[in-house]
Order: structure tokens, then sequence, then C-alpha cells
């Protein structure tokens, strides 16, 4: 009995000073973000309790807006990703040679600063000089020069495929690592069984990566919805808004105009999304590995 | 067994070009910003300002490569301090970090799933989120506009990863060893100094480079809202420099990126083996 309250003792003293640490720097502020939701808090000195002054301001055509944008945004987002990042993992998968090299090459957009990568695209949008816009002007699918970020339908896809770019690493090796951990002896008894190499892809390595799928859909739709650096670099929420996610929204209202309150209403409804992204994220998982033990 | 493996390997030609035909296209997408970078930062700006558009440069030489650190005279300082910034977040991390991964991974007590639940969900919040009440946060800790305030805000957001990663790696020491030195009447504290951590110095390795590399990449935001004096801007923040009043300075800014992602470039190249595992660990279920 006393060996084990001193063993949680011990665990507990390891596990403080990251707890508090956590507790300081994110429960508090999560905390803070709600209570702030309910105040008309700027720069000024006084702080006033105005109740649901700031969610009542949120709710008209504008916001509803940017929040169908961040969804449809988003949607396209992922699944890009997941397409993209499967197909490069199918592809990595193949036992050729140079394999260790193009997967090493898949990495740099995951790993360089966001930044960097953002002004690379950024120059590649620029309608005049840029190369998006040169290539199909050479090719001859477009009559003059196109500046993607300029305008709202073009900037919109611009921004989701530069957060494809960036996201399809993580998804590509992730994805590889799944198709990796399948079972070699399936392969062998479909080949001995005469099993082509298409339809051992399609009907052994895709259904057994549905989980996977799953779970990686779920952790890019949590990390998508929270992008920010992309489209602040790019078009910082234009032109005239097309580009505006709820993030972007937040921090224009709460860095840009110093409307504390009414970014921290914005920030709760974000948190209100993601919490509902998070239970899915965890009933779905942990369905899935109950499936597992069956 | 074996043999079928090698047999089941063996493509066909035609199987062998459609294979090499998807990589590079997959490649070429992924590969291609990088390209044209670095393209652009051989090329002369009026060529960059000129159509129609050339993808190969004319004339193009390395200038922009050492005229970017005249236009930009700081530069050095912001590749100093992302390092600096991304060294220390690694350092607290770690301190932060391996004590409370090997409590989750040896000790279980009441509330222990939920606690490791709760970590796991720091990570569904950007900073982006919660910008708002950390701004006056650092405002009262007097930390904005210090290195701090980039640091201390980026700490947090990396544990979560990090003691998800490392109690993957600790689980699968044999708890024998613990036993053993714990019968032989060594402490708790000195088991975990003396037995414990020499086994895990690979995990922990593969947690410090991918904890460097997470604050290298996602300095910005924190950067761009905590901190306005130049002398503590990181790299991101620090190639703004290169946006001037009237144009950017592309070739140069491209020059000066290839040069700040550089030293990560050359850790990637030496330590992708760890890398891979470090970043696709605890993915895929064992």
């Amino acid at each position: 009995m006393n060996v084990q309250r001193s063993t949680l003792i011990f665990a507990w003293i390891l596990l403080l000073p990251a707890v508090l640490y956590v507790t300081v720097i994110v429960a508090y502020p999560l905390v803070d973000t709600f209570i702030l939701s309910f105040t008309d808090a700027s720069l000024k000195k006084t702080t006033n309790w105005v109740g649901w002054v700031n969610y009542g301001k949120i709710f008209n055509a504008t916001f509803a807006e940017v929040i169908l944008r961040t969804f449809v945004w988003t949607f396209f987002s992922v699944s890009i990703k997941m397409i993209i990042g499967t197909f490069g993992a199918s592809m990595l998968n193949a036992a050729v040679p140079g394999r260790a090299l193009f997967r090493v090459l898949t990495m740099p957009p995951w790993i360089v600063p966001m930044a960097i990568g953002i002004f690379m695209w950024g120059w590649m949008y620029n309608g005049q000089f840029g190369m998006i816009s040169g290539v199909l002007q050479r090719v001859g699918l477009a009559d003059g020069p196109i500046a993607f970020l300029a305008q709202g339908s073009t900037a919109f896809w611009a921004t989701v495929i530069t957060d494809v770019w960036i996201g399809v690493p993580m998804v590509t090796l992730y994805m590889l690592a799944a198709m990796q951990s399948i079972p070699q002896d399936l392969y062998e008894a479909a080949w001995t069984d005469g099993a082509g190499r298409f339809y051992r892809f399609r009907r052994i390595t895709l259904p057994l990566l549905v989980p996977s799928m799953i779970t990686m859909s779920m952790l890019s739709l949590i990390s998508t919805f929270n992008s920010f650096d992309i489209i602040w670099i790019l078009t910082r929420g234009g032109p005239s808004g097309e580009t505006t996610t709820m993030i972007i929204d937040t921090y224009r209202t709460a860095i840009g105009s110093n409307k504390y309150g009414e970014g921290a209403a914005r920030a709760v409804l974000i948190c209100i999304f993601l919490s509902i992204f998070c239970v899915c994220y965890f009933r779905l998982t942990s369905r899935l590995s109950s499936g597992d033990k069956r | 067994m074996r043999a079928p493996s090698l047999l089941i390997n063996r493509y066909t030609w035609y199987e062998l070009i459609g294979i090499y035909a998807g990589i590079l296209v997959f490649l070429t997408f992924v590969l291609a910003p990088f390209v044209e970078g670095f393209l652009v930062s051989l090329k002369p700006l009026s060529q960059l300002f000129s159509s129609p558009y050339r993808f190969i440069p004319v004339n193009g030489s390395f200038e922009a490569y050492r005229t970017m650190w005249v236009s930009v005279p700081g530069f050095a300082r912001y590749i100093f301090n992302s390092f600096f910034i991304s060294t220390i977040v690694t350092a607290v991390v770690l301190i932060l970090v391996v004590p409370a991964a090997y409590a989750f991974a040896r000790f279980e007590f009441k509330g222990s799933s939920q606690l490791l639940g709760a970590f796991l969900a720091v990570n569904m919040f950007s900073g982006a989120v919660l910008l708002i009440p950390l701004f006056r946060l650092m405002r009262s800790f007097g930390l904005l506009n210090t290195y701090f305030a980039i640091i201390v805000p980026g700490v947090a957001f990396l544990i979560p990863s990090a003691i998800w990663l490392l109690r993957t790696y600790m689980m699968r020491i044999p708890k024998e060893l613990d036993e053993a030195a714990f019968v032989d009447g060594a402490s708790h504290f000195y088991t975990l100094r003396r037995v414990i951590l020499p086994i895990a110095m690979p995990g922990i390795t593969v947690v410090a480079i991918t904890t460097f590399i997470g604050s290298y990449a996602q300095q910005f935001i924190f950067a761009l809202t905590f901190n306005s004096k130049t002398e503590y801007a990181p790299l991101p923040v620090g190639l703004f420099a290169y946006f001037g009043r009237q144009e950017v300075i592309w070739n140069e800014l491209m020059a000066a990126s290839f040069v700040g992602i550089a030293p990560a470039m050359i850790v990637i190249f030496f330590l992708q083996r760890y890398l891979v595992s470090g970043l696709t660990a605890g993915a895929v279920k064992q």
C-alpha cells in the first residue's frame, strides 16, 4: 500500500511540470476566451460585461458566409490532400529502385518553414510574371495573364492548392506507413491464387486502408480548419473577403481591429466546431480499434 | 516463404513505366515550387519582371545570394533567432516531456488516460484560436517583444505530440528493467535517470529532432503577433524585410529562403531515417 502511494506521488511529480505548463498556456487562455467573449474588451482601460451582445453581432449574413466558406475550403483541401497523398503513397510503396530517395523528396513542403513555401506559391500565382499564368498562356489555355490572387474565385482555389501542397507530405508518409503495416502474407496468398497487381490493390490494400484513411482525414480536418499562415500570407482573406475563413476573420477582428471581445466570441465558435470534430475523431478511432479486436 | 515475395515484387516493363510516371507526377507537384523558387533566385530582377514568362534563367547568376546580405543586413540575425528559439523550445519541451512521457508509459493511476487525452486535445487548437488571451497573458507577464513571446507559447503546442511519441517509445522498454532496479533498492528517480534515460536515448533523439523541426517551421503566428522588434524576429517574419515599399525583391527573397532553410535541409538529409520513423510513429497501430 505504502509502495503504491509513493509510486503515485512519484508519477504526479513527473507529470506536474508539463501539466502546469499546459494549464497556464493553453487551458487558462481557453477559459479566458470564453469569459472575454461576454465582454467588450478592447484597447480601452475598462472592460464591461455585455452578455450575449458579441454573439448577437456574429449572427448575420456575412458571418454565415464565412462559416460556409470555411467548411467548403476545408472540405476541398482535406479531400484533395487525401486523394493526392494516397496516390503518392501507393506509388512510393512500390518496390522500385530509388524509392528511399523518393520518400525523402516528398518531405520538404512539410519541413520547410511554412512561410517560405507560401512565398514561393505567392510568386507562382503572380498574374503578370508568375509561372502558372505564364505556362497556361504559353500552352494556350489562357488568353491573357491570370492574377490568381486578385480574383475571388481563383484566390479561393489558389489558397486551397497551397494548403494541399503543405499537407500532402504528412498524408503520404502516414498512408505509406499504413500500407507497409499490411501483412505481406495476404498479398502472397492472393498472388498464389493468381490475383493481379491491380486486383490485389483494390481488394486488399484499399479495404485495409480505410481505418487509416478515416483517422488521417479527421486529423487533417482539424489542422486544416485551423489553417492560418497560408491565407494570411497569400491574400489576408481578400480579395473583398473571398478567402476569409473563420480563423482569418477572428484574427482580423481581434488583432487587426483590437476588438478582443468580438474576436473571442468568434474563437469560441471555432472551439465548438473543433470539439465536435475531436469527439467524432475519438468515437471513430475507438470504434475502429474495437473493430480490430473482433 | 520468402520466394513469393521476391516474385511478387517483380514488375513488368509497363508497370514500371506506370509507377515511375506516377512518382514523377507526384514529385513534380511536391517539388515544383522549390525548383521555381531556386530558378527565381538565379534570375536578375529585370528578367523576373518581364513577360512573357521564361522558366530557364537567361544570364542566371548567384548574384542575389550576395546582394541579399546587403539589402537586409540583419538577415543573419533572423537565422540565428530561428535557431536560437528552436533550440530553447526543444530543450524546454524535452525537460517537460521526458518525465511526463515516462509517467504515462509506466504508471496507471486514476485519471491517467483522461489526462493523456486532455494533453492530446491540446493538439486540436492552433495558437491562432487562443491568440487573444495569449496576447493578454504575454502582456501581463511582460514578455511581449522578447524571445520568450515566441518561445513560451511555442513550447505548449509542441508538448502533446512529443509526449505521445516518447510514451509510445518508452512503452516498448521492458518493465522488468525498472522492477529489477527497484528490487535492488534503487529509488524511482534513480531508476529513471540511470536505467530508463540511457535506453530511451534514441527515442528522445527522435523527439528532439521532430520538435526542433516543428518549432523551426511554426514560428510565424506568435512572432507576427507577440513581437514587433526586428532584433528578435525569426526567419519567417524576417523574410518580410524583402517586401519593399514598391515591389518585392523576389530573387533575393528566394535566395534568402534557400539560405534560411539550408541548415534544416542538412539536418533532414543526415537524420531522415529517424525523421520518417519519428513523424509516422503512433500513426499505425503495432
